[in-house]
């Protein structure tokens, strides 16, 4: 029998939303009995939560002061202690699970599928490579452990009416205190988060200037959209680097992504092409952007704006 | 005074297009430009300066690979590397395998620090660098913006999804690199040319004792679905009247 022991991404006192996920898709492994582990200083608010996503069988409650923050390092060493009777671990691939899957796969003496997006059955799933231009269905050894971090934008959450028991587990190998927590800034920006944001409009190097690109921060606004850039737009200095999109900047799924000037170069697109609906507006019918948008205008980026505001 | 070990990875260019084999046994390279991963060419760029500033005395750049690999560690040694090494090997390994590889160099070197790319722009895997911490049993920090070595440990800003997070790692440790962290130099004609003075050791993946591991298969590489034709519009009301039509705007 397959069991799973999922790894809770959690903060504040709450489940993220990406455990939900994560669960749904080792849901999708017929006859598997899932478990969570939640790793805290104090876990039991977040230990309910989790005990009333669906599908789930146990929760365990694993409290330790160095659990106060997630560092990989300290983390790993009681998720392997954990793991010891279960054919699958699971985590999401945020930076949460993206940090932390890898070190407890090597611990273990195994490998990792990352990002994974579809699940054909136990041990054989489907994962984006190329920043997704490229999709490899890979089978992994069934004698050894399959260790996985869930790629959160191809499941969905599961529903929250279960009811997990919940047990406490006491770690008994000694964690490292070779790393330790020193702080944590949330951006300070009253925007949507780029990554995350249902809406998001980027702006190329057709805004010809940082001061230009003003109208690409007053036109999100508007729309309550996150801001982004091509590399072009960045190299040039009109935008700062953490707002790059692209294979080597972020890659995005939002609902609506607007390309502002841009010309859709192969490594900007492969950071966009999960989008729901791309508008692309652009002075150059010829330019590669049109040949993924869903909504195309070909005209001058410094009227087409004034008029989108206008008519918002 | 300390060494830097800095792992690269030969890698398709970023700007190339990829295209999958009709057979979907894999992704066509016949031909393809190749380059250092652009994450480890951040990585690279960050010893060479810590080196420029006196923190590190040395540093080391290796990468497993083909034989061809050999011009993308070159490129290393012109941006400023003092010396490579080539775990040679022709087929692909899995991460797990480079990491204990790369374990084996960390065992030789000693270094006080060891910095890679998150990930590989190819596989995606991000995997690398925290497996070699792993089996190293020293201190991660993954996804760097900002990194400050005072004296026996470092301070590490990580780019985390809710912002931005800050480790102090005793060192030895490993760093991976996120794209803010800085901009690499572009390589000047002279410093390729001293480049190929410099010393690039050629070790064999077979003869270094490393368990290469097969747990995965790659049963097909397929294309992505393709995306479905787009309309184009003739004005602004228009586009906006497009976008309430699916839905999008309210």
């Amino acid at each position: 029998m397959m069991r799973i022991l999922v790894i809770a991404e959690h903060a504040h006192g709450k489940l993220n939303i990406s455990t939900h996920k994560t669960v749904q898709c080792a849901a999708q492994i017929a006859g598997a009995e899932i478990d969570v582990a939640v790793l805290s200083d104090d876990a039991s608010a977040v230990a309910s939560q989790a005990a009333q996503l669906a599908h789930v069988k146990r929760v365990f409650k694993v409290e330790h002061p160095h659990f106060a923050h997630a560092v990989a390092s300290t983390h790993a060493v009681a998720i392997v202690e954990l793991a010891a009777n279960y054919s699958h671990v699971f985590a999401p691939s945020s930076t949460f699970g993206k940090d932390l899957l890898p070190r407890v796969a090597a611990l273990l003496g195994v490998g990792q599928i990352s990002d994974v997006m579809a699940v054909e059955d136990s041990h054989r799933f489907v994962r984006p490579i190329y920043a997704g231009n490229a999709l490899v269905t890979i089978d992994a050894a069934k004698d050894q452990k399959l260790v996985a971090t869930i790629r959160v934008a191809s499941f969905q959450p599961v529903a929250t009416t279960g009811d997990a028991t919940i047990e406490s587990v006491t770690i008994s190998a000694t964690l490292p205190g070779y790393t330790r927590f020193s702080g944590h800034s949330a951006e300070h920006n009253e925007r949507p988060d780029l990554q995350s944001a249902a809406r998001v409009v980027a702006g190329g190097r057709a805004l010809g200037s940082a001061e230009n690109f003003n109208l690409i921060y007053q036109f999100a606004d508007q729309l309550g959209a996150a801001v982004g850039a091509s590399r072009a737009a960045v190299d040039a200095g009109y935008a700062a680097n953490d707002l790059q999109v692209g294979q080597t900047g972020k890659i995005i799924a939002p609902d609506l992504y607007i390309a502002v000037g841009i010309s859709g170069a192969i490594q900007h697109l492969t950071g966009i092409k999960d989008a729901r609906t791309i508008v692309a507006i652009n002075k150059d019918p010829e330019a590669p952007i049109f040949d993924v948008a869903d909504i195309g205008l070909v005209g001058d980026l410094f009227t087409v704006l004034p008029e989108l505001a206008k008519h918002l | 005074m300390s060494k830097i070990l800095v792992c690269i990875k030969r890698v398709i260019d970023y700007n190339v297009r990829i295209r999958v084999k009709p057979d979907g046994s894999g992704i066509v390279t016949d031909g393809v430009k190749m380059s250092i991963n652009p994450f480890d060419e951040i990585a690279l760029e960050e010893a060479v300066r810590l080196k420029e500033r006196g923190i590190a005395s040395e540093v080391i750049v290796v990468s497993l690979g083909p034989t061809e690999t050999q011009q993308q560690l070159r490129v290393g040694l012109a941006m400023g590397a003092d010396r490579a090494i080539l775990i040679q090997h022709d087929t692909a390994v899995e991460p797990v395998t480079v990491a204990r590889a790369f374990l084996k160099v960390v065992e030789q070197e000693a270094p006080l620090l060891v910095i890679t790319g998150k990930q590989a722009i190819d596989d995606d895997n991000a995997q690398t660098g925290q497996m070699l911490a792993a089996l190293w049993n020293r201190p991660q920090a993954c996804f760097a913006s900002r990194l400050e070595i005072n004296g026996n440990s470092a301070l590490v800003t990580r780019e985390v999804d809710d912002g931005m997070e800050t480790l102090e790692v005793d060192l030895p440790a490993v760093v991976t690199t996120d794209l803010r962290l800085n901009e690499p130099r572009y390589v000047k004609l002279p410093e390729i040319m001293k480049a190929k003075k410099k010393q690039l050791d050629v070790l064999m993946l077979n003869d270094m004792g490393v368990p290469v591991s097969q747990q995965f298969t790659t049963l097909k590489v397929s294309p992505p679905p393709v995306r479905q034709k787009g309309v184009l519009v003739k004005d602004a009301k228009e586009l906006i009247d497009q976008l309430k039509l699916k839905g999008v705007l309210q």
